[in-house]
């Protein structure tokens, strides 16, 4: 034995497990004691540094993980039990994964012995999380625990982030074997480098094709806020006074209140944004992807537009829409090198066509394609987010569930900051809002987070009130209650002559009684006049999750929405008109 | 277009299976896929044979760099490269089908490796056209079992994958 292993701390696997957490700096782990992880639990019990949230459902601990490391770009971690525990957390592994944010999931495992033997809660982890994951390992030696759980972080974290299973057989966590401790400080893989400056002589290209550009835009994704670079990106966007649109995971990239923000784009996006986009001739796309829900049909989007594309993952570049001149690298210091040329160059664009650019923009705006009927007697979906928006001064962290509350937060929220926008883009989670608003009022509890959900979303993960309670978590709920699958009511009143299979829900509980039953408050608003000082008295209480059941006009559809198979800008404005 | 694809792989449990789940996720063609270690036994050398209009090959390519095992690849097919493949036919060889049999292996410089009364096995190497057409020769007789071990592939000259 060297003096360096005789002086290494002696620990059991169980004990490594939680050490090297409370060393990579984690707070928080997310999760549901079983069986097989149980010897891990009974060294979180015995130390102070790192805390368990104890959720009551699976999937709500990988949302809560989910959510914080959407606000602070710092993986989330997720401890769960073999077999119906793991499987419980594909769901949000699965979200996490599509939206590219970093989580580090520890399953546990039958015995090493057991595995392939069908036994009791053993499921094939590894292989059920494959596609879904970023990567995935599990541990053969408990020796190997430190280095495995830095390295679960750092392919978590680095590159194009996202979820790494971490698979722990119940044997390896045994508390009477120990092991020398030691936390390696950094990782090196010689089969993953990924790559973090841009091409120089790309993004000279990128500067000159934009200073010369005409009619430019810039598209932004949700890269530039897991990218960290949304300062560059606003001083870059300002300096050319170039208008800017996000995507739905890019809101709150660029100021939602600043006159250069044209709105979302895509399926939802602004009459604006769409239309923007389509007569641009060159579009600057950072830390985007080009998905369907924004390029509509690919064939006819965005004809003579010349496309920059700047992302971290060679993969997402020339994917569905052919780039011109990719470069990739983080976006961070890409734009800060692009910045740089623009200063250098002491070069602007053509005034008179920028001016003539932002003349045809300001057209489209005065269009106010989307705009909702004010007049009714009805609550309003959309009046109720810019009311919360005005309450919050666009500063709240808004999470969202899946559907048209969804979209009409996104539409009509006026996100000032990154980081703030939490929702499931990619793959459409109901249930994701109100664990994310957990765990962002859990590491923010001095901000106001709201959940803007629907009486379809919040009942996938209701459970999770008694949560809240446990924990004293003081979530906003904005419960946009239509009585129907909006979302759903709303394609089959476009595409099945309102048959609507399946999208009403008979038997709603009373929310209001629900939410005291959990402790809570609740509050019921069912005309547009009570709705003001109903949210102001939910503000008001600071530490109480408040539960607002919001009886909206249930006929309201989404608009603008895009037309299938058109270019992205051929829009339904409203149920009766079109472009 | 076919193309022939050559990864190292490291050489761990789960490392394949990724590989290859890549490629039903994203709805990729294999037509032929070969794998063993390398003289670094952490390495695995596979060579994947797929095809698709460039646009998906570029995607396939991408994907592969994905995969934190995923060391190092190359697409063999797009300068010059010796491919070759093994196969082994059993096929029934019985009175004057026997001579029949065995000049058809003689022309494309196969072997007859293994014989019984009434069959012959032959082995044969070559490019996947060359196998392909022995089997079209051997149309006259009846092919009783055909093995094939699919495409490995090397660059020529001085261009090599490796660490």
């Amino acid at each position: 034995m060297t003096s360096q292993s005789k002086q290494a701390e002696m620990l059991s696997g169980a004990a490594m497990v939680i050490r090297a957490l409370a060393d990579e700096g984690v707070e928080y782990v997310y999760g549901y004691p079983g069986g097989a992880v149980l010897h891990i639990y009974d060294a979180l019990f015995q130390q102070t540094q790192v805390k368990h949230v104890l959720v009551r459902h699976e999937q709500a601990a990988t949302h809560m993980a989910d959510a914080y490391a959407r606000a602070t770009g710092k993986a989330g971690v997720v401890l769960v039990t073999s077999g119906p525990g793991a499987t419980n957390a594909v769901t949000g592994i699965a979200t996490a994964y599509m939206d590219s944010i970093p989580m580090v999931v520890l399953t546990g495992q039958v015995m090493s012995h057991l595995i392939g033997e069908d036994a009791f809660q053993e499921t094939d982890m590894l292989g059920i999380s494959r596609p879904i994951v970023k990567h995935n390992m599990s541990v053969r030696r408990p020796e190997d625990i430190p280095a495995l759980i830095r390295k679960a972080f750092y392919i978590a974290q680095s590159g194009r982030p996202g979820p790494v299973v971490l698979d722990i057989p119940k044997d390896m966590t045994i508390p009477s074997q120990t092991f020398a401790y030691d936390y390696p400080s950094e990782v090196k893989l010689r089969s993953y480098q990924p790559k973090l400056k841009g091409h120089s002589g790309q993004i000279k290209k990128a500067v000159t094709a934009l200073l010369a550009a005409k009619r430019p835009i810039i598209y932004a994704g949700g890269g530039v806020i897991m990218g960290r670079a949304s300062d560059e990106l606003t001083e870059l966007a300002q300096l050319l006074n170039v208008p800017v649109t996000n995507t739905l995971m890019g809101l709150g990239a660029y100021p939602g209140d600043d006159k250069q923000f044209v709105g979302m784009l895509g399926m939802h996006g602004s009459y604006e944004a769409n239309q923007t986009m389509h007569h641009a001739d060159v579009i600057l796309a950072v830390g985007a992807r080009f998905d369907d829900r924004v390029t509509n049909n690919t064939k006819k989007f965005c004809p003579d537009a010349t496309i920059i594309h700047i992302d971290v993952d060679p993969a997402s570049i020339s994917k569905t829409v052919n780039a011109h001149i990719p470069i990739v690298g983080l976006v961070q210091p890409v734009l800060e090198e692009m910045l740089g040329l623009v200063k250098q160059k002491k070069k602007k664009l053509d005034e008179a066509a920028l001016a003539s650019w932002w003349q045809q923009i300001n057209a489209w705006r005065a269009v106010h394609g989307g705009r909702y009927d004010t007049t009714t007697s009805q609550i309003k979906p959309q009046h109720v987010i810019e009311m919360v928006s005005k309450i919050t001064k666009g500063n709240a962290f808004v999470c969202s569930d899946v559907g048209q509350h969804q979209m009409f937060a996104a539409q009509y929220y006026k996100f000032n900051k990154p980081n703030r926008w939490i929702n499931s883009g990619g793959l459409g989670t109901m249930g994701f809002g109100l664990p994310a608003a957990m765990g962002i009022k859990l590491n923010f509890p001095d901000d106001d987070v709201v959940c803007v959900t629907g009486e379809g979303s919040i009942q996938m993960n209701i459970q999770e009130l008694s949560t809240c309670k446990q924990y004293g978590l003081g979530v906003k709920i904005i419960n946009l209650n239509n009585g129907y699958l909006g979302m759903v009511k709303q394609w089959q009143d476009m595409n099945y002559e309102s048959r609507y299979a399946s999208s009403y829900m008979d038997s709603l509980p009373d929310f209001i009684k629900l939410a005291e039953a959990y402790g809570h408050v609740g509050i019921r608003v069912t005309k547009p006049e009570e709705l003001e000082p109903a949210l102001e008295r939910a503000f008001a209480l600071k530490d109480q999750l408040v539960f607002l059941d919001i009886h909206i006009d249930p006929k309201e559809h989404v608009y603008p929405m895009q037309i299938p198979g058109g270019a992205m800008n051929e829009l339904f404005l409203s149920k009766t008109e079109r472009t | 277009m076919r193309h022939i694809i050559s990864v190292l792989l490291e050489n761990e449990s789960g490392a394949l299976a990724r590989l290859v789940g890549l490629f039903a996720q994203r709805g990729y063609n294999i037509d032929s896929l070969t794998v063993a270690p390398t003289e670094d036994a952490t390495l695995s050398r596979l060579t994947l044979v797929t095809h698709g209009n460039d646009q998906v090959i570029e995607q396939i390519t991408k994907q592969l760099h994905k995969l934190i095992e995923v060391v190092k690849l190359t697409d063999l097919s797009e300068s010059a490269h010796i491919e070759r493949e093994l196969m082994l036919v059993k096929v029934k060889a019985a009175g004057n089908q026997r001579d029949e049999v065995k000049r058809c292996a003689d022309i494309f410089r196969g072997q007859i490796v293994d014989v019984s009364a009434n069959t012959y096995t032959v082995q044969l190497v070559g490019t996947s056209d060359k196998l392909d057409a022995f089997i079209q020769a051997l149309s006259g007789s009846q092919i009783l079992e055909v093995v094939r071990s699919g495409v490995s592939g090397i660059s020529r000259g001085e261009k090599t994958l490796a660490m």
